[in-house]
């Protein structure tokens, strides 16, 4: 029902013919069927109207507007926008950290009212507890829930073996590198088993190499683990790997633009980020994304300070 | 290129120096005062105001061991010349409040051993140990409030609303001016001493506390909660472990402070403690033993100081150490890569 809709949404493409169906849409066989699977799902998070705006410099500022979509369960929906959009805000709304101005948050149906295990968060900045070890990190969620130090520490070890730091267990947070505090932040946050797993842009401090891997990581573990991911991101190569669903968001106010099916098959590969259909959708969201920007918003009032012929490009 | 700032020698801009000029720097922080009290003690011709009679000769205003500033020695060595009496002889000597390092040296030993003047007097142990008592006392007395009170001042606007306006208020208040109201509350013994080092101590504390539990990162807390901790849990799984550094360098600074409000706190009432030793030998003229006095309080500073930097360092394994090594990672750092110590990347 939502495929059809967002279908009727469509107005970007400039061919005047209406039989024409741009290339992102263009879905091979088998992700079609994945898709009509997917909505058959029961809906694990529902976004419906929700609005949030502050107070600031005396005036109101809208920073979400009107925002509404679902998520199927497990599903892996990405939102991207620019900076300013709004994007982690409504994560943290999801997460119940922050508090809407209007509308709805309801995972698996209950409403949301501050934060809550069932709703798991990942954030940039790791936020791991430097007095813990990797397995202490994991354990903590098991730990506050009621669970004895022996059960808690039994549940947690499948969870930081999953993540591939066995071998790390007893280290201290300041010992790992960046790629593997955010897998331990990773096992902690599905440790309790939540409904959905929200993560805000885990992977934009580290280094592309490491950011790719994380990516890889990331899939594997979904492919293994009954939960729905929101995942909040403002790197469209991320966004188009890793979702089902991109919602693309823009600024002033945060907005959603459209929510774009990615029409690249599963299981991804590194292969396909040169694959037709990646650089279609990624060109589709470029589109959207740039859109939102004025003309001449990045020219910068540079004076020439090189002599006339002295040119490198 | 010449570099404005070369990385080598002495001076290089917010970088560490070898450990071997690092030690040597701190030896020559103290050994440099100690020289220069040494110079001004041992070199006549450096200071010397005054000339220590050894032979009084005719001038019969004198005896021997009199100090006389140097103008009126010369002057008197003329008149005695004029009228042909026998000068008086004399070496030139520093004022009396400027004993010599091995005189204060010695009076480190002295001090200890010697019994006191009266029989009702204590001896310096015991003085130290009042001392010790009242300001063991009053600092935890205010710690047992201060710490838990500044947690919740940090963590939750409504402590913090609640109590730091007045706080904020009263820690203007010098304690020394609540010395003669304590004395009549709680009478001239250790308890209004105590009550003075109290009141020094506490509102300071609950601000710093306040203040260090806030500068928390506040994404912990958050993690935490997303984690599904209760407030409770917060508090005793999150701020507490999050600031226990922090809080326990402030707990150093403050026991410093602490300590200066001892002085005051021991001159309330009936005078005790180390303070009574200092002043009733500045009362004597034993200025050895009133220098003496003085450095054993920085010695006990200092030390403590040093125990507590150890003990935090054991305490706390992971806080990551900038710069030097300590013994537990020099054992470490030889073992083969990746038994202890995580390599840099995954």
């Amino acid at each position: 029902m939502n495929a059809t809709l967002e279908l009727a949404s469509m107005a970007t493409a400039p061919e005047t013919d209406p039989a024409f169906v741009p290339e992102h849409r263009r879905q091979p066989a088998a992700v079609r069927e994945r898709f009509a699977r997917l909505y058959e799902r029961p809906v694990t998070l529902e976004i419906a109207g929700l609005t949030k705006s502050f107070e600031a410099g005396g005036g109101v500022v809208t920073a979400l507007q009107d925002i509404s979509f679902r998520a199927h369960r497990r599903e892996l929906i990405c939102v991207i926008g620019p900076s300013g959009c709004g994007k982690s805000t409504l994560g943290r709304i999801v997460a119940g950290l922050d508090e809407p101005s209007g509308g709805r948050v309801r995972v698996d149906g209950e409403e949301v009212d501050g934060p809550c295990p069932n709703r798991g968060m990942v954030f940039q900045g790791y936020t791991l507890f430097p007095w813990r070890t990797v397995l202490g990190n994991v354990m903590f969620g098991l730990e506050v829930s009621g669970l004895s130090d022996t059960a808690a520490e039994q549940q947690a070890m499948p969870w930081v073996e999953m993540v591939g730091l066995a071998r790390f267990a007893t280290s201290y947070p300041y010992q790992l590198s960046g790629g593997m505090k955010q897998r331990v932040a990773i096992a902690r946050a599905l440790a309790t088993n939540p409904r959905l797993l929200i993560m805000d842009e885990p992977f934009a401090a580290l280094d592309a190499q490491t950011r790719a891997q994380m990516q890889d990581y990331l899939l594997q573990i979904w492919r293994q683990v009954d939960v729905t991911i929101l995942f909040v991101t403002h790197d469209l190569d991320e966004a188009v790997f890793l979702a089902d669903r991109i919602v693309v968001m823009g600024a002033h106010p945060g907005r959603v633009l459209e929510i774009v099916e990615v029409p690249v098959p599963r299981p991804r590969e590194v292969a396909h980020f040169e694959s037709p259909l990646f650089v279609a959708t990624k060109k589709h969201l470029e589109k959207l994304i740039h859109h939102e920007r004025p003309k001449d918003a990045d020219r910068l009032p540079i004076v020439r300070m090189t002599q006339v012929g002295d040119d490198v490009e | 290129m010449t570099s404005a700032t070369p990385r080598r020698g002495w001076l290089p801009v917010r970088k560490p120096l070898s450990s071997r000029r690092e030690t040597a720097l701190a030896v020559a922080s103290f050994a440099l005062p100690l020289l220069l009290w040494a110079a001004v003690s041992y070199l006549p011709f450096l200071w010397h105001p005054f000339v220590r009679i050894t032979d009084p000769g005719d001038a019969a205003e004198f005896t021997a061991g009199t100090l006389v500033n140097r103008a009126a020695f010369a002057e008197l060595e003329q008149r005695a010349a004029a009228e042909g009496r026998r000068p008086p002889r004399g070496e030139r000597a520093n004022p009396v409040y400027l004993p010599a390092p091995h005189q204060v040296a010695q009076a480190f030993y002295t001090a200890f051993r010697t019994p006191p003047r009266l029989a009702n007097e204590p001896w310096l142990h015991q003085s130290l140990g009042r001392s010790l008592r009242v300001i063991l006392y009053g600092f935890l007395i205010s710690s047992a409030i201060g710490i838990p009170l500044g947690l919740l001042c940090g963590t939750f606007t409504f402590f913090s609303k609640l109590s730091e306006p007045f706080v904020e208020f009263f820690r203007y208040l010098p304690a020394p001016a609540f010395g003669a109201l304590c004395v009549a509350v709680m009478g001239i013994y250790d308890a209004p001493k105590i009550a003075i080092i109290f009141i020094g101590t506490f509102f300071q504390q609950v601000l710093i506390v306040a203040n260090t539990t806030r500068r928390l990162d506040l994404g912990l807390i958050e993690a935490a909660q997303t984690l599904g901790a209760s407030r409770k849990q917060l508090l005793t799984k999150v701020v507490v472990p999050g600031v226990i550094v922090d809080l326990y360098t402030d707990t150093r600074i403050l026991l410093g402070w602490a300590w200066t409000y001892l002085m005051v706190a021991e001159l309330v009432g009936t005078t005790t403690g180390i303070t009574y030793f200092i002043n009733q030998q500045a009362r004597y003229r034993n200025y050895a033993n009133v220098y003496a006095g003085i450095m054993l309080i920085g010695l006990i500073g200092l030390g403590s100081d040093i125990l507590l930097a150890w003990l935090g360092r054991r305490l706390f394994p992971w806080q990551p150490r900038a710069g030097r090594l300590s013994m537990g990672e020099r054992v470490r750092a030889v073992l083969p890569a990746g038994e202890a110590t995580a390599p840099a990347s995954a």
